[in-house]
């Protein structure tokens, strides 16, 4: 079998002397949809932020493709196809949607052959084309994110991390401030997106999100990572007795 | 239409995220709201021209504009500071500093070498490139030391003015040559006022700069959100020095405008306009809060304390009365700022 996408190999990460992550090792394969879960405190958002470059681990190795990788800013893991959703979206609420796609990699062209300008139709018909990609309809590319619904402005983030060639995908709790429609809608979001083989690492809270749309369910306890298990073939109390009680086999 | 509240069902029964009530989302009420100032500007103009004895006419025309030349200046440098969720206190200040300082090394280098021309160049340079460092300098406090905007630039007030006093002893720089005045009184074609032609190039600058480059969104990205500017991998520090300096450089602008147009260096030069700059941006529609403000907005905000002060100045209203009305006009928007945008998610 192929080297996975990405190894993370025995990564601890130590805050003075709290160990948020310890000795975590897992491998995602391509086209995978992992499920990362567990209590307030557990360890996840540790986990994600050190494979997205945010964070460096105190100790551990991680692998993109078979390679070692040396994640010392978001740029490098963002370089390897790394792109990262945050609980808080990280939009500029004021800009438009194309604005937001765009935002920090704006394309720029010359005006009169010497001055530079951005290139304001280009921005628009990419957005655009991303977003049909997702089959999503948001209007206007000018449109202000800011009066777009919680599940649009979630939309225009995934949006925006496909589009820079994502080859994965972390999710922070995409459906934590959303209503019951809206996520339904994000959840069928990320369905497609793993129909059109993008690998995946969704955080949740919420069991039903990741049974509905997982291969495999990470689960983390006091910066361990407890079991490992393939969502077709286990239940939610499994899961949930794993996350809440002491050190289980699996 | 309907009667009880269905908000946070879905509408209809479609997947796709979607059909929102947005194309109608500017509705009439904002939009009146949003161009409302440019309604007052006309209806200041009407009610001064019935007014005012001799308020329409081109000397009186040219008169507004030469007023308005110095707060639209400082306007201009002070929209991108507020759009990026900042304030510069310190525009009036830094415009006093440059202008006696330009008019030193201008009489110095006139002294020294004799060249009028050349002294007159050399003079402008080193006040833009004054201003410019001063604002470089107060950015560079602000988005490294990340003290606030407000406190750094009021400190910079303090400090530029005062340095502007030391210099200066307090008393105007006098005996610059007299071609400095005909170029600032200059007209082309003995019509068209070089108080004109100067702003009329700069707001092109501005709307280019604001409207068109990396530089002008990234203003806006980092007044609507500095963690998704910083998340997206804008370098939020370097513009935000940008950004101040650009400031700085309109001030210096102002400074060498104001200068040439006296042809007498003034310690007192661009005492307040502060209070004009800010207005003239606020009322034409940016928001405090950042993320919003336009140049069209901020030019129509300073042409209406233009219009204020030389239509109040022609009905003999003494002339303090403009300082009044303008800090009332600038509550007032900055209310309306907030109800237009009480109902805007910030995160």
């Amino acid at each position: 079998m192929a080297s996975p996408l990405l190894r993370v190999e025995s990564l601890s990460k130590r805050f003075g002397g709290v160990h948020a992550v310890e000795n975590a090792s897992f491998d995602l394969h391509e086209g995978e949809v992992l499920g990362l879960v567990g209590d307030n405190g557990a360890g996840k958002s540790t986990l994600i932020k050190i494979i997205s470059g945010v964070l460096q681990p105190t100790s551990g190795k991680l692998y993109w493709k078979g390679e070692e990788a040396a994640l010392s800013r978001v740029s490098d893991a963002r370089n390897l196809g790394i792109e990262t959703i945050y609980q808080d979206l990280a939009l500029a609420d004021n800009l438009g949607i194309a604005a937001n796609v765009f935002l920090g990699r704006e394309p720029a062209r010359r005006a009169l052959g010497f001055i530079p300008v951005l290139d304001r139709k280009l921005m628009d018909q990419r957005a655009e084309d991303v977003l049909a990609r997702l089959q999503l309809r948001l209007g206007s590319m000018h449109t202000p994110v800011w009066s777009l619904s919680g599940g649009q402005r979630q939309s225009v983030a995934i949006g925006r991390a496909i589009f820079w060639d994502a080859e994965l995908l972390i999710m922070d709790e995409p459906t934590a401030a959303l209503g019951v429609y809206e996520r339904a809608t994000i959840l069928k979001l990320i369905k497609q997106l793993k129909k059109q083989g993008m690998t995946i690492i969704l955080i949740s809270h919420n069991l039903y999100d990741i049974f509905e749309t997982t291969d495999r369910i990470a689960v983390m306890q006091r910066g361990r990572i407890v079991g490992c298990l393939e969502t077709a073939s286990t239940t939610e109390d499994e899961v949930i007795h794993i996350m809440i009680g002491t050190e289980v086999q699996v | 239409m309907v009667s009880h509240d269905r908000r946070g069902e879905p509408e209809k029964s479609g997947v796709v995220l979607s059909e929102r009530a947005y194309e109608d989302r500017p509705t009439l009420w904002k939009r009146l709201l949003n161009q409302w100032i440019f309604l007052v500007l006309l209806v200041f103009i009407a009610v001064f021209s019935v007014t005012a004895p001799g308020f329409l006419t081109v000397r009186n025309i040219r008169n507004i504009i030469s007023y308005t030349s110095v707060p639209l200046l400082l306007a201009l440098g002070q929209t991108f500071v507020i759009i990026s969720g900042g304030i510069d206190l310190s525009v009036g200040a830094v415009l006093g500093f440059c202008g006696v300082s330009s008019a030193l090394i201008l009489k110095f280098v006139w002294a020294a070498t004799g060249s009028v021309g050349f002294s007159i160049v050399v003079g402008s340079l080193s006040g833009m490139i004054i201003g410019t460092t001063l604002g470089a300098v107060s950015g560079t406090m602000i988005a490294k030391l990340k003290v606030p905007p407000f406190v750094v630039t009021l400190g910079m007030l303090g400090i530029a003015r005062g340095c502007t006093y030391l210099l200066t002893s307090g008393r105007a720089i006098v005996g610059l040559p007299t071609e400095l005045a005909r170029v600032g009184n200059y007209r082309i074609w003995g019509a068209i006022p070089i108080t004109l032609v100067i702003p009329l190039f700069l707001i092109g600058i501005s709307l280019y700069l604001l409207n068109m480059t990396r530089l002008g969104r990234y203003t806006y990205a980092i007044g609507g959100s500095e963690t998704a500017a910083i998340r997206a991998g804008i370098p939020v520090a370097r513009y935000k020095i940008l950004i101040y300096a650009l400031s700085g450089f309109m001030a210096s602008f102002a400074g060498l405008v104001t200068l040439a147009r006296f042809g007498t260096g003034s310690p007192l030069a661009g005492l307040n306009s502060e209070l004009d700059s800010i207005a003239a941006v606020v009322i034409g529609g940016a928001s405090l809060m950042g993320g919003i403000g336009t140049i069209f907005g901020s030019v129509v905000g300073a042409l209406i304390i233009g219009v204020l002060l030389v239509g109040l100045v022609l009905l003999n209203v003494e002339p303090y009365w403009q300082m009044v009305s303008v800090g009332a006009i600038l509550i007032i928007a900055v209310f309306l700022d907030q109800v237009r945008h009480k109902d805007r998610v910030r995160t």
